[in-house]
Formats: structure tokens, C-alpha cells, sequence
């Protein structure tokens, strides 16, 4: 790692102001992917603030009958909330689906939803990265790495978002609240908080420099039944090369997009009376593969349809 | 940087370089070589050690931050010469081959006991209300961050099972 400083602020506006103020500097909550980015060089922060221990780490209900979650939740503890696994299975299942145990206890919601790619690319510091180094090309593309974008891709980078919970979050139709050094606080919906890759792939969501993330709210849920399913070469353990969480009638895809993609071509072909096949075919038309990835079709259309069919998604919302 | 938290029930105080991870303050810094490092990215679970009574990957976790927390490595489990349930467990089923793993398999096998006991949902679980039931297939799901190379799985799984509940 490179040599940083480290200090732990005891409230927001003076961790705001710190990385405001200081070069370099970055949030740390649970860690798990940012230490393990410094380790490799990928990430070199010149100042580290602690935010972990700021008090943003409860579950709360809102007058509105939904939940906000501290943005210092960790995974484990939203996963294991008697009203998160009664009202929001769909996002119990897909926190319980991502990481390990041990990992799941020290990530956070919003580093959760911060987490970088994990593009084998993006990880081998010997190959051309845009996300790494604007503008030094992108070795993914032509490369020997399936599990890239089949939506929204650009010439400068194939990479996906590797979060399961943020898929259910988007589903869910929550909204990500922050809080700048200024004061100004904003509220973003989830499926406009992160962002596709254009020509600035190492922009990867609407937060402003030194904007902290300090709550996600989940609305009241959805009529309907929710689901999250998950795809991947191992049974446990291992990010997804396809997935998918649906909620009531609306539905989000993960591992498919440098974004949780939300498939609202899907949802409109229901409200009209498609099967969940049909449903299916009608978001995949607008996939672009790539030669490598076009497996993700016919993984995408099976279980999307088996998704839809199990939460009864197609039958008359 | 001046770091201070209780290991295995006594006071430890350090001053730390921040870069130095809770592993590399354990192993390098205390001498406590219990704790293996394996892949050194929070991929393989061999680093496992409780904080606070939850498991965690010391791998990928600043030791500067730990200010004040409880730790208990594989070396705080037992009392004195009474071993710790799920150390005696994995001995009676020999649950190991090279034991490389093994310290994180069984403070992982803590951890995951006690998760179990407050009640915590696993991918597993079929039906996220009921109470935990630990069937095999929720014990395989949830220790699935503790790899074995040697593939003592089976072995891994009997210990965990014969433990269950004791933790």
C-alpha cells in the first residue's frame, strides 16, 4: 500500500469538511473492497476518514411505512432485520447472496453501493484500463473475460456493477439520501444513482466530490411478490454472472450493466400481457453481446422467466 | 499511530503504521501466528478472527481502526487446557488435513454458531420468518467464506455439526 494518514472523525459535517478539505482524501466504512483496491495500488488515498463508527448505523421506520437505512448499516445487519426479511425479502436475499459471512459483517450500505468492478481488467494493473486511467483503453474488450455488459456497454469500457443488493435496491424503487460539506443534502433514486460508462467510465455514479452517502430509503413495499436470484460459477461465494430481482411489477437486472439495469421494457410487456418469456424477449432484444457473452442471453431469458413466474409478476398488475 | 484494543480478554497497545492490518498487527506485531494468511483479499477465510463476537476477514481491516474493539483470535478460545467445543469437535472429527485453514475454520465456526443462535437468515433458508434451523446445506452456505484446499469438507461439516448449538 501507499503511505496514508488515518484519522476518525466523530460526526458528519467534520468528516465531510476533512475530505473536502484535504487532497486525496476518501471515506472508509467497512473496508472490505477499498483496502483490499489499496493493497493492489488501484485505489491511493493520501488521507483516510473513518466514517464506520458515524451514527448512521440504524434501521428505522419512516412515516411513509417504509425503512431508512443508516448508511453505516452493515450487510449482515440490514440481512437479519425482522422488517427488512418480512416486507423486503427481495433485498434480504440478495445481501444473504453476495460476499461471505465474514464480509457481509464489516460491509456497509453505502459501500455496498460504492464497491468498484470486479473486471478481471480492472484488477490487472499490467493491462490498459479506463476506469484505472481515463483514456488508456480498455483491455476487456477483445479480451478473455466473459463477464462483461450486454446492456449499455461503451467503446471505452464492457465492465459491470457487481452489487446483489443494489439490484434488489433498484427493484425496490429506494432512494440513496446524501449530505455535501456545504450542508446541501439530496436525494437520488437509486436506478439514476450510478451511472452508464460512456466516455468517463471512472465516473461511476452521480456523487459530487467529497458527497457523502448517509441513508438509503426502501418505500413502502410493493404489492406483489419479490424475489432475488442469483447466477454464478460456484454455489456460494462468488459474484454473479446474472441476476435478477423483481418486486411487485417492477424488475432490475444484475451483472448485465455498469449499473443494477433496470428492465423497463419487461415491466411495460407485462402490464400488457406477455408471458414471462415473452417478457424476457422483449428486454433482451435491445442486448448487444459480444461474442464472449452471449451466454448471458439465454441465462438472462430462463431465469428472468422463472423469476417472473414464481413472484406471478406477469399475472395481471 | 497509537492503537489500543483487548485481545483475547487482555489489554493490547500498539503504535502502528495506519497501512498495518488487524492480521499483520496480530502475526507481526503480537506474535499471535494463530491467524494464517492465506490469500491476503478477504477470498479465503483462513484470517478469520472475532471482533466484537462477529467474524470478520482480519485481511482486509485496518488494525487502526479497531480502536477499543474485543478480539479473540484462535488463540482466546480455549480456557487454559479445556478446549474451546468447536476446537474439540474438529479433532474428533479430524476435520483438517495440513490445517492451514483450520484457526479460520473454527473462529469462523464461533462466529457462524453465534449468528445462528441470534436468529440470522442464510441464502439457504427457505423461509426467511421461521426460526434457524442449522441443516447441513445451512451450515455448507454459511461457512462458505472458509475455503480448504485439502478438501476436508465432509470432516468440516461433521465438526460443525456435532458443534452446533454449543458455541
Amino acid at each position: 500500500m501507499k503511505p496514508f494518514t488515518y484519522e476518525r472523525p466523530g460526526d458528519v459535517s467534520t468528516a465531510l469538511a476533512l475530505v473536502a478539505e484535504i487532497p486525496g482524501a476518501r471515506f472508509l466504512a467497512g473496508g472490505t473492497n477499498l483496502v483490499d483496491l489499496m493493497k493492489l495500488q488501484i485505489e491511493q488515498p493520501s488521507h483516510l476518514v473513518d466514517v464506520s463508527r458515524l451514527p448512521l448505523r440504524d434501521i428505522e421506520d419512516t412515516p411513509e411505512g417504509g425503512l431508512r437505512l443508516g448508511a453505516m448499516t452493515t450487510n449482515s445487519q440490514v440481512a437479519a432485520d425482522p422488517r427488512v426479511r418480512a416486507r423486503y425479502p427481495a433485498l434480504a436475499q440478495a445481501i444473504l447472496s453476495g460476499a461471505s459471512g465474514q464480509l457481509r459483517n464489516k460491509a456497509t450500505t453505502a459501500g455496498n453501493l460504492l464497491q468498484r468492478t470486479r473486471c478481471a481488467y480492472f484488477y490487472d494493473t499490467t493491462k490498459p484500463c479506463n476506469k484505472r486511467e481515463p483514456g488508456a483503453g480498455c483491455a476487456a474488450i477483445g479480451g478473455i473475460y466473459a463477464n462483461t455488459a450486454i446492456f449499455g456497454a461503451s467503446e471505452a469500457c464492457v465492465a459491470t456493477h457487481p452489487s446483489d443488493m443494489a439490484v434488489a435496491l433498484t427493484a425496490l424503487d429506494a432512494k440513496v439520501e446524501t449530505q455535501s460539506g456545504s450542508g446541501e443534502a439530496r436525494v437520488l433514486a437509486m436506478d439514476g444513482f450510478h451511472r452508464l460508462p460512456g466516455d468517463t467510465p471512472h465516473v461511476e455514479t452521480e456523487l459530487r466530490p467529497a458527497e457523502m452517502i448517509t441513508a438509503v430509503v426502501l418505500p413502502p413495499p410493493p404489492p406483489g411478490g419479490q424475489i432475488y436470484r442469483k447466477a454464478r460459477e460456484r454455489a456460494s461465494y462468488a459474484f454473479a454472472i446474472g441476476s435478477m430481482a423483481v418486486a411487485g411489477g417492477k424488475v432490475a437486472l444484475g451483472a448485465v450493466a455498469h449499473k443494477p439495469w433496470r428492465a423497463e421494457a419487461a415491466e411495460l410487456a407485462l402490464t400488457q400481457g406477455a408471458s414471462p418469456a415473452e417478457a424476457m424477449a422483449v428486454e433482451l432484444k435491445a442486448a448487444r453481446p459480444d461474442g464472449h457473452n452471449d451466454f448471458k442471453l439465454k441465462l438472462m431469458a430462463r431465469l428472468g422467466a422463472a423469476c417472473l413466474t414464481t413472484t406471478g409478476a406477469g399475472d395481471g398488475q | 499511530m497509537k492503537t489500543s484494543f483487548t485481545l483475547n480478554g487482555q489489554a493490547a497497545s500498539l503504535d502502528l503504521d495506519p497501512r498495518t492490518t488487524l492480521l499483520d498487527a496480530l502475526r507481526e506485531n503480537l506474535g499471535l501466528k494463530g491467524s494464517k494468511k492465506g490469500c491476503d483479499h478477504g477470498q479465503c477465510g483462513a484470517c478469520t478472527v472475532l471482533v466484537n463476537g462477529r467474524r470478520i476477514n482480519a485481511c482486509l481491516s485496518l488494525a487502526v481502526t479497531h480502536e477499543g474493539d474485543e478480539i479473540t483470535t484462535i488463540e482466546g478460545l480455549a480456557q487454559g487446557e479445556a478446549l474451546h467445543p468447536v476446537q474439540a469437535a474438529f479433532l474428533e472429527h479430524d476435520a483438517f488435513q495440513c490445517g492451514y485453514c483450520t484457526p479460520g475454520q473454527i473462529c469462523s465456526t464461533v462466529g457462524m454458531l453465534q449468528e445462528a443462535a441470534d436468529g440470522w437468515a442464510s441464502l439457504a433458508t427457505q423461509d426467511l420468518a421461521a426460526d434457524t434451523v442449522l441443516t447441513d446445506e445451512e451450515i455448507r452456505e454459511r461457512m462458505s467464506g472458509n475455503l480448504c484446499r485439502c478438501s476436508a469438507y465432509p470432516q468440516i461439516l461433521a465438526a460443525i455439526r456435532s458443534a452446533g448449538g454449543v458455541a
